[in-house]
């Protein structure tokens, strides 16, 4: 089936503006802009750029501590997301979250989780909430395969299932807990087999292809909104970067992430979309520069920004109580 | 819509029985019960309402708190959980964010350590890493305490715990209107709330008036007015420190005894008043005294208040031993109101 043009810039677009966006981020890092952990999203774009034209507004997700491509491809504008990793008021959780908590209350973007496996019985939860509300809601969880080793990955499962809980799980399989080999961390390597021993329906499937991650994200979604409870989704996937800014990647050779950048998701979706005649040469240049334009934008905007004065240390902790009980 | 509607009533502050003008009608009950009339109004005014938990439903709570319930309101609201404490936490969590007003109820402290990541790593801190825009209105109850030869495992005060993180309230009912009125109160709070009921109060038998209703969730309540020295509990202590106190009194010393209700955060003018007034505190804490509740008390005084003091503040604690099954030894590890009886005695008479 031939792409059809606005999907293709559309889909193209998005992976681009992560990508820049990411790299980016890794300046800024280098200049002393962003501190802390930073998880870079450079060679997993497909993933959250193919799943998430699966949901609605109304739908929920959450994601874990390498979120910049999720928040950016739900919606969530970049130089907010920016201003978070600068620390500044501007940011969208007022600098009070940082790159591995961005949260959006109205796009129901909720994080951000960086415990390991911690979002998916939130994700649960948000589902539960849905469905005791009659809401035809899909909760999208992301995850990657080192959360497929903790206890809360297998309770979430099946609790959801035993539920029929509306959950598309979403296991961003990149072969790599942190520095772990998933051949080092898994007794079952082929996560979506642990899915089905939960009677969960699931597919294995390319996730450097953003087609065939939306045809599957799609399918899954429509199967979760459709009340047949949970749906889980294997993509298999590859960081480009080091795990965070403080790995210095002795655990992987050179040539093995060579070999995956054969795969980039980007030239390989601009390469089928070039021969479809869905996209020119002309549309992809003009792309770049819109991205670059829209980071640099949103570099500026983070610059711009405010810190928050240290006198409001304590906000945001609990509720004041006057709101709490009138 | 406020699970509280009605206005909620301040305590009197005082052991009074004044009040005999109009005396509402009462109900002879237990603890128990008044739990269970908590958990069936809250269930009947608010429909976000919903009860989860280990047993809860056809089992009908492992402490028998949520008996007839799921009879009453069906499986959709009285949801019986897998052993899966994070999962079914998490859960609630999610389930408050989306709306909903759950309560999750975790048969004891221990197996809460199960689910310290989601109350901790979760529901404590969403708020505040998302910049206030995303509040976890849970209610989580628990079982705690010692006194029923149930070991190690099932008979710890980890209270302190909770008590010492930013973001959650801390709530330990010790009386029957507590029992009865929390609930409500912790429903309408935007953020988590953790309720213990000590094991050993559930049995406790009394009078309840039949307009029972929410209770203030902000204060610590003078139980008993005294002027010679100040006893601070909570929970399951609240009972023995005034059985010392009632023995104390026969020898002429009158005890204050301040029932603490939030453990967080911590009503510190409450606590300063009376000391002010008695210029003694000893704290009885069931939670083992490193790094106690108690130990947090006796600093609040100190740097607050010790100018006041004619005597160093005492503390009656739990042992520093895992709870025995044995019965005389796992009493022997617990506060006892002969011990503290025995701690104003000497402070009395040393400082006197």
């Amino acid at each position: 089936m031939a792409l059809a043009p606005d999907i293709a810039v559309s889909r193209l677009r998005e992976m681009m503006r992560i990508r820049r966006f990411e790299e980016a981020c890794a300046e800024m890092y280098s200049a002393g802009k962003i501190r802390g952990f930073l998880h870079l999203y450079v060679g997993e774009e497909a993933v959250a750029v193919g799943v998430m034209p699966a949901l609605t507004p109304d739908d929920a997700v959450v994601s874990h501590y390498r979120d910049h491509g999720h928040a950016l491809a739900r919606g969530v504008p970049a130089g907010v997301v920016m201003a978070e990793m600068f620390g500044k008021v501007e940011g969208c959780c007022h600098g009070r979250g940082g790159s591995m908590h961005l949260f959006d209350a109205p796009r129901r973007f909720y994080g951000g989780n960086a415990i390991v496996a911690g979002g998916l019985p939130l994700a649960v939860g948000l589902a539960l909430g849905d469905q005791m509300r009659e809401q035809r809601r899909v909760t999208a969880c992301f995850f990657g395969d080192g959360a497929t080793a903790e206890g809360e990955f297998h309770e979430s499962l099946n609790l959801a299932m035993l539920w029929k809980l509306p959950v598309l799980f979403v296991c961003e399989n990149n072969l790599y807990a942190m520095g772990t080999a998933l051949s080092r961390h898994q007794s079952q390597t082929d996560i979506s087999r642990k899915a089905e021993a939960y009677g969960i329906r699931a597919e294995r499937v390319d996730g450097m292809d953003v087609v065939a991650v939306e045809e599957a994200a799609r399918r899954g979604a429509a199967w979760v909104r459709e009340g047949n409870g949970p749906y889980f989704l294997e993509l298999m996937t590859y960081r480009f970067r080091a795990h965070s800014m403080f790995d210095p990647e002795l655990y992987r050779d050179r040539a093995e992430v060579d070999r995956w950048k054969l795969r980039d998701p980007i030239k390989r979706f601009t390469l089928v979309a070039l021969g479809d005649g869905a996209i020119s040469e002309d549309d992809v240049a003009a792309l770049a520069r819109d991205v670059a334009r829209e980071v640099e934008e949103a570099v500026a905007y983070a610059e711009a920004g405010t810190f928050e004065p240290v006198e409001t240390l304590l906000r945001d902790v609990t509720t004041p109580r006057e709101v709490a009980l009138p | 819509m406020s699970a509280a509607s009605s206005p909620i009533p301040v305590p009197t502050n005082g052991a009074g029985s004044s009040g005999a003008a109009a005396a509402p009608a009462v109900t002879h009950m237990t603890y128990r019960d008044a739990v269970r009339a908590a958990l069936r109004e809250a269930l009947l005014k608010d429909e976000r309402v919903f009860l989860m938990g280990e047993d809860v439903g056809r089992y009908g709570g492992s402490y028998a708190c949520s008996k007839g319930l799921l009879e009453e309101f069906g499986e959709a609201r009285i949801r019986d959980a897998p052993l899966s404490e994070s999962a079914f936490v998490g859960a609630g969590i999610g389930a408050a964010i989306a709306g909903m007003r759950p309560i999750v109820e975790i048969m004891t402290v221990n197996f809460s350590l199960l689910a310290l990541d989601q109350i901790l790593n979760t529901a404590a801190t969403v708020r505040h890493m998302s910049g206030g825009q995303v509040s976890v209105p849970i209610v989580i109850r628990m079982a705690t305490g010692a006194g029923r030869q149930l070991a190690a495992q099932h008979s710890h005060s980890l209270e302190n715990f909770y008590a010492h993180i930013p973001g959650l309230r801390v709530l330990a009912p010790a009386t029957l209107e507590d029992a009865r009125g929390m609930l409500a109160t912790a429903l309408a709070d935007p953020d988590p709330v953790i309720i213990f009921e000590h094991a050993m109060l559930y049995n406790m038998e009394g009078e309840l008036a039949n307009d029972a209703g929410a209770v203030e969730i902000d204060r610590a309540a003078i139980r008993r007015s005294g002027r010679d020295v100040t006893l601070i509990a909570y929970g399951g202590t609240l009972g023995k420190a005034l059985d010392a106190a009632a023995t104390l009194a026969k020898e002429g010393l009158e005890a204050e005894v301040i029932d603490l209700r939030t453990l967080r955060p911590l009503d510190d003018a409450t606590l300063l008043a009376s000391v002010a007034r008695t210029r003694r505190a000893v704290i009885v804490d069931e939670g083992w005294r490193s790094g106690s509740l108690a130990a947090e008390i006796s600093a609040r005084i100190t740097e607050n208040a010790f100018y006041d003091l004619d005597a160093p503040i005492a503390r009656v604690c739990s042992a520093e031993v895992p709870i025995p099954y044995a019965r005389h030894l796992e009493q022997a590890a617990i506060p006892q109101p002969a011990t503290v009886v025995d701690v104003v005695r000497k402070m009395v008479s040393r400082h006197g």
